[in-house]
Formats: structure tokens, C-alpha cells, sequence
């Protein structure tokens, strides 16, 4: 007798639960109330300018004669290729470049604190202005490159932005520019959560320098490297103001990257179904990264 | 033999030095490399910076020269962008008031709405709150500009076009995710029990947000209003959509119409340009500490 009532005290949440007690869950009455007050705005928010549009697009997206037009078209091509270049590119040598650098922060003194502050700079200033400023910069007759260039070492600069390779190079150069500073500093913090003790037995171990590296730090980055990877990926993908202000899509449509030859179809052409076209032939590669990205920011604790 | 011992003896002494050397030479390169390293990452750091300032301390019509240091500083150009006296120029400040208006609302929109919920969520434990959370990682890794042509016929069908509240319900949208997950992971060092013995007491749900987590939370908002208000500052592709005629424009939009222009007044867009980075610079330096916590809590973590 006691004991089956202990077992129902025990466990009142798994009695029968009726429809309202599986949506209200443990809250009660007026607390349930606030509750799904507090969250109602987000939801407003997010079913009204993020879901709604996706749905749209999708919609405007749908019709299987624009893909037809769209692959047909050589600047849709070239396009693809662009992306892809800028993604391989621009992810890979820009997350490298920030692990090896998170290294170098790791140094101790005032020196690299300074550096620090001063490396940081670029992510700090607004995109727009720096990105124009780069524009300007790698002009072919007055830019200022081309003028170091000559001045400091006699060299005759090219006319950066008149030619589709360097041009694109200019575009990923500049987004490695922008965007390795923010990572360096998110790898930075991985490193230094790296327990002091697990760097001092491998010290002793003998694992220093490129050893403890290869043996020690980088296993233990690994997942969260591979995050940032995944992420920085994502975010590239959409990335508009870089191709936009360095490049402009230019010389003749030659640089652009989906994000870009989206709004240019949408608006410059005036073909808006054509637009959301170029950006949803992304999707193949969106959808699946979205749900690695999801199960691994979700599911992993990452060990930072 | 006592010839060989001499020798052996001489070559382990040099065998020594040599090694002595080696440690020194390898100390020596050790430094110069860091110093090279330093100076490389100084220079290119910096160039496209320098190359703004170089450009925006022209007098007017000197920016064709080939000079790479300045040689007549002058602020002419700067003075130019305060006074509103280039005609590129005659809404600078008004611009600019809309740059403010809209970083400050979507930075109280997003602390509020992403406050809300990361309360319902993570401290009243609301019933599948986890289904907000996985719809707020979908949008944090859906890109933006891809839904840009939809939201903007959006915008254009409900006759918001033109009107700075459409890209700020756009940037809220976006910044809000991020902002959730910094809260969320934050709120976890912070015992539930504070809340359960607020409520014992008798306060309100309503009372126990506004009392108790806001004040508990306050380093954690400060990273996210931080992060939110540089969202807001470095966004161009929804304000240049939305945004089209000169009053109800923002500053990076009025930019970058410069560019399309056969003549431009470069050393005007670049003292706009600075002007512009100004105000974020300054915030990141001032909260630098927690925006860094921040975005290795919310940007990685989730």
C-alpha cells in the first residue's frame, strides 16, 4: 500500500496527461500565461520577416523553366565557378591563417597585446567604409597600391579590377582581410581554454613547438576549428558587400558570386524570379550544411 | 695519443660553442621573426585604413596624385562632410540621424525580444521551448541576402518600401537568434533557485524578469546590444533595397551611391567613410572585453 503510493508521488508528471497539461507542461495558469507571452514577439518576428519570405522565395523560386534559363546562362556559369573558388579560397587560407595566428596572440606581453588591438581593427570598422576604401585602393591608374608599388620598389602595378582573375583574387584577399581577425580571436579563446595543466605535462612530455601542436592543441581545436569552418562557410555563402564594393561584379559580370548575381538578376535586369533562382540553385549545398551545422551546434558541447 | 685526447677535447669545447651559438642564432632568428611577423601584420593591417585617412586629407581635386604620403593635410574634406557643403553631401546629417535611429532600435529590439524569450525559455522552462531554439538556429544559419528579393516585394506589397522601420524589422529578425544563444548560455551560470525564491515571495513572472534576470544578465546584454548595434552598422544590401530616397536613407547607402558616379569625390567618401567607422570603433573598444566572451559563448557554442 505504501509503496504504490510513494510510486505515485513519485512520478506525477507521467500520469495521464491531458491535451492542456501536454502543452503547458509544468506551468501553471498564469504562469503559463507570462511564459508564452515572453515568447510570442520572437515568434511574431520570426514567422513574419524569416519564415514568411522563405516562403515566398520558395514560391517565386518554383517554377522549373527558370532553372532552364538559369544554367543556360554563361554568367550563371561562371558564377558557380566564382563561388566556389571563393569558398574554398576565402574559408580554408582564412581559417588557417587564424589558427596559426590565435598561436602567435598566445605569446605573452604587453607587445602582442598591443598587436592585438591593432589586428582587430579591420573587423571593428564598418564593412562599407573599408570595403570602398579597398576599391579605391586597387584602381589601376590613381590607386594607391600601384602608386606604393612604383615609388617603393619601381614596380608597374597591374589594373586589379580590370582583369576577372585579379579581380576575384582582390575580392578574396580583401574578405580574408576583414575576416580573420574575428576568427583568430574565437580560436584564441579555444586555446585558452585549453586547461594550463594539459600544456604543461605535454611540456614535459616533450611535446613542445610543432609537436604539441600536431599532438596536443590541435586535437583538441579540432571540433571547434571544424565549427568555425562550417560557419564561416554559411556565411560566405551569403556574402554580398565584399563581391559588391571591391569588384562590383565586374569586369563585365565576371565576378560575381550567387549572393550577388541574385540582387544584380532581381534588380539590375529586372528579373526578380530570376534572382531567387540563382540563389536558391544554393541549396544543395545550403541545406546540408545547415543540418550538420544544426546537429553540431545543438548536440556538441563544443570544448572551447 | 695525448695529441688525439688534446684534439677531442678541443672539438667537444667547439662542439659547445657551436651549440651555444646555435641556441643564441636560433634565439636571434626567433625575435627577428616575430618582429617581421609583427610588421607584416601591422602593415597589412592597416593599409586599406591608411589609405582612407591618406585619401580623405586630399584637398579637393588633389586626389589624382601619385603620392603616397600626405602631403598638404588638409581637413577640408572632413569639414565639408560636417557642413553638408558638397551637394553629395546635403543630407549628410540627416543620414546619419537615420544610421543612429535605426542601429539604437534594432539594439533595444533585439536586447528586449531576445531577452523574452531566452527568459520563457531557459528560466520559466517553457513546454518545447526547444522548438523556438531550433528555429532560432535555422535563421542564425540561413544567410540573409538570400532572402532579400522576397523581403523586399514583401516590403513593397504592404507599402513599407521606403521606410526605415521594414529594414529594421529585417535586422531584428537576424540579430535576434545570436543574441538568444549568448543569453541562454549565459543565464546557466545563474542558479534557478534566485528566481524560485523571488517567486515564493509572491513576485510575478513579470516582476522576476524585470528585477531579478535583467539585473543578473546585465554583462551578457551588453554583448549583445553591442553585437547587435554593429549588425545594424555594417549591414548595406536591406538599407540599400529598402531605402531609396534621400531623406529616408542611411549613411553606407548615400556612400555607395558615390561609387556610381563618373566623378567621384573620393576625398569626400572617405571622410564619410571614417566618420561612419567612428562610432563603432569606439563601442567595440569600449566593451571589447565582453563582446569577446560573447561571441565565443553565442557564435560558437549556440
Amino acid at each position: 500500500m505504501d509503496s504504490t503510493s510513494v510510486v505515485d508521488v513519485g512520478r506525477p508528471a507521467v500520469r495521464r496527461g491531458t491535451l492542456s497539461q501536454f502543452l503547458r507542461g509544468s506551468l501553471k495558469g498564469a504562469e503559463y500565461t507570462w511564459a508564452v507571452a515572453f515568447v510570442v514577439p520572437y515568434i511574431a518576428v520570426f514567422v513574419t520577416f524569416v519564415a514568411y519570405p522563405i516562403v515566398y522565395g520558395v514560391w517565386m523560386g518554383s517554377e522549373a523553366s527558370l532553372y532552364r534559363e538559369l544554367f543556360a546562362d554563361p554568367i550563371y556559369q561562371t558564377t558557380v565557378v566564382n563561388t566556389v573558388l571563393y569558398l574554398a579560397l576565402g574559408v580554408n587560407v582564412k581559417m588557417f591563417l587564424a589558427l596559426l595566428l590565435s598561436g602567435f596572440f598566445m605569446r605573452p606581453g604587453w607587445w602582442t597585446k598591443l598587436l592585438l588591438l591593432i589586428f582587430v581593427l579591420p573587423w571593428a570598422v564598418p564593412q562599407v567604409s573599408t570595403f570602398v576604401s579597398i576599391h579605391w585602393m586597387l584602381n589601376g591608374e590613381w590607386g594607391f597600391l600601384n602608386n606604393a608599388l612604383y615609388k617603393l620598389f619601381h614596380i608597374e602595378g597591374a589594373h586589379w579590377l580590370n582583369d576577372r582573375w585579379t579581380a576575384l583574387g582582390a575580392v578574396i584577399v580583401s574578405h580574408i582581410w576583414k575576416w580573420t581577425p574575428f576568427w583568430t580571436l574565437i580560436l584564441l579563446a579555444g586555446r585558452m581554454a585549453i586547461p594550463l595543466e594539459i600544456r604543461d605535462t605535454a611540456r614535459v612530455d616533450g611535446a613542445t613547438g610543432v609537436r604539441g601542436f600536431v599532438y596536443i592543441t590541435f586535437p583538441l581545436l579540432a571540433n571547434l576549428y571544424l565549427i568555425c569552418t562550417l560557419l564561416s562557410t554559411v556565411f560566405l555563402l551569403g556574402d554580398f558587400n565584399t563581391v559588391y564594393f571591391v569588384s562590383g561584379g565586374g569586369p563585365a559580370n565576371l565576378t560575381h558570386v550567387l549572393g550577388t548575381l541574385g540582387i544584380r538578376n532581381a534588380f539590375d535586369i529586372a528579373q526578380p524570379r530570376l534572382g531567387v533562382a540563382a540563389v536558391m540553385s544554393a541549396l544543395p549545398l545550403v541545406i546540408p550544411l545547415v543540418i550538420v551545422l544544426m546537429r553540431k551546434l545543438r548536440t556538441a558541447e563544443v570544448q572551447l | 695519443m695525448s695529441m688525439l685526447a688534446v684534439d677531442a677535447a678541443l672539438a667537444s669545447a667547439r662542439a659547445v660553442t657551436r651549440a651555444h651559438r646555435a641556441v643564441r642564432v636560433r634565439r636571434y632568428l626567433a625575435a627577428t621573426g616575430t618582429v617581421a611577423l609583427s610588421v607584416a601584420l601591422v602593415v597589412w593591417t592597416l593599409l586599406p585604413l591608411y589609405n582612407m585617412v591618406l585619401i580623405s586629407l586630399e584637398p579637393e581635386g588633389d586626389v589624382f596624385t601619385d603620392h603616397i604620403w600626405p602631403r598638404v593635410v588638409s581637413v577640408e574634406s572632413f569639414w565639408g562632410v560636417l557642413t553638408q557643403s558638397h551637394w553629395y553631401l546635403e543630407h549628410f546629417w540627416r543620414q546619419f540621424a537615420n544610421s543612429i535611429y535605426m542601429g539604437a532600435m534594432v539594439t533595444i529590439l533585439t536586447l528586449v525580444i531576445g531577452s523574452l524569450t531566452s527568459f520563457s525559455i531557459g528560466r520559466m522552462r517553457i513546454r518545447h521551448g526547444w522548438l523556438v531554439s531550433n528555429v532560432a538556429l535555422l535563421t542564425y544559419v540561413i544567410p540573409a541576402s538570400f532572402l532579400a528579393i522576397p523581403f523586399y516585394r514583401i516590403m513593397q506589397n504592404y507599402g513599407m518600401a521606403n521606410n526605415l522601420w521594414s529594414v529594421i524589422a529585417a535586422l531584428v529578425a537576424f540579430a535576434t537568434p545570436y543574441a538568444f544563444f549568448v543569453l541562454q548560455e549565459y543565464g546557466r551560470s545563474i542558479p534557478i533557485e534566485v528566481d524560485e525564491s523571488a517567486r515564493i515571495d509572491g513576485a510575478s513572472p513579470l516582476q522576476v524578469y524585470l528585477r531579478i534576470y535583467l539585473p543578473l544578465m546585465a554583462p551578457a546584454l551588453v554583448a549583445v546590444g553591442t553585437y547587435a548595434m554593429l549588425l545594424a552598422w555594417n549591414e548595406y544590401l536591406y538599407q540599400f533595397l529598402l531605402l531609396s530616397s534621400k531623406s529616408s536613407m542611411t549613411v553606407p547607402v548615400a556612400l555607395a551611391q558615390f561609387l556610381s558616379s563618373d566623378q567621384s569625390p573620393w576625398n569626400y567618401m572617405m571622410a564619410t567613410a571614417i566618420i561612419y567607422a567612428l562610432p563603432p570603433v569606439a563601442i567595440y573598444y569600449a566593451f571589447r572585453r565582453r563582446m569577446t566572451a560573447g561571441l565565443t559563448m553565442g557564435g560558437v557554442k549556440g
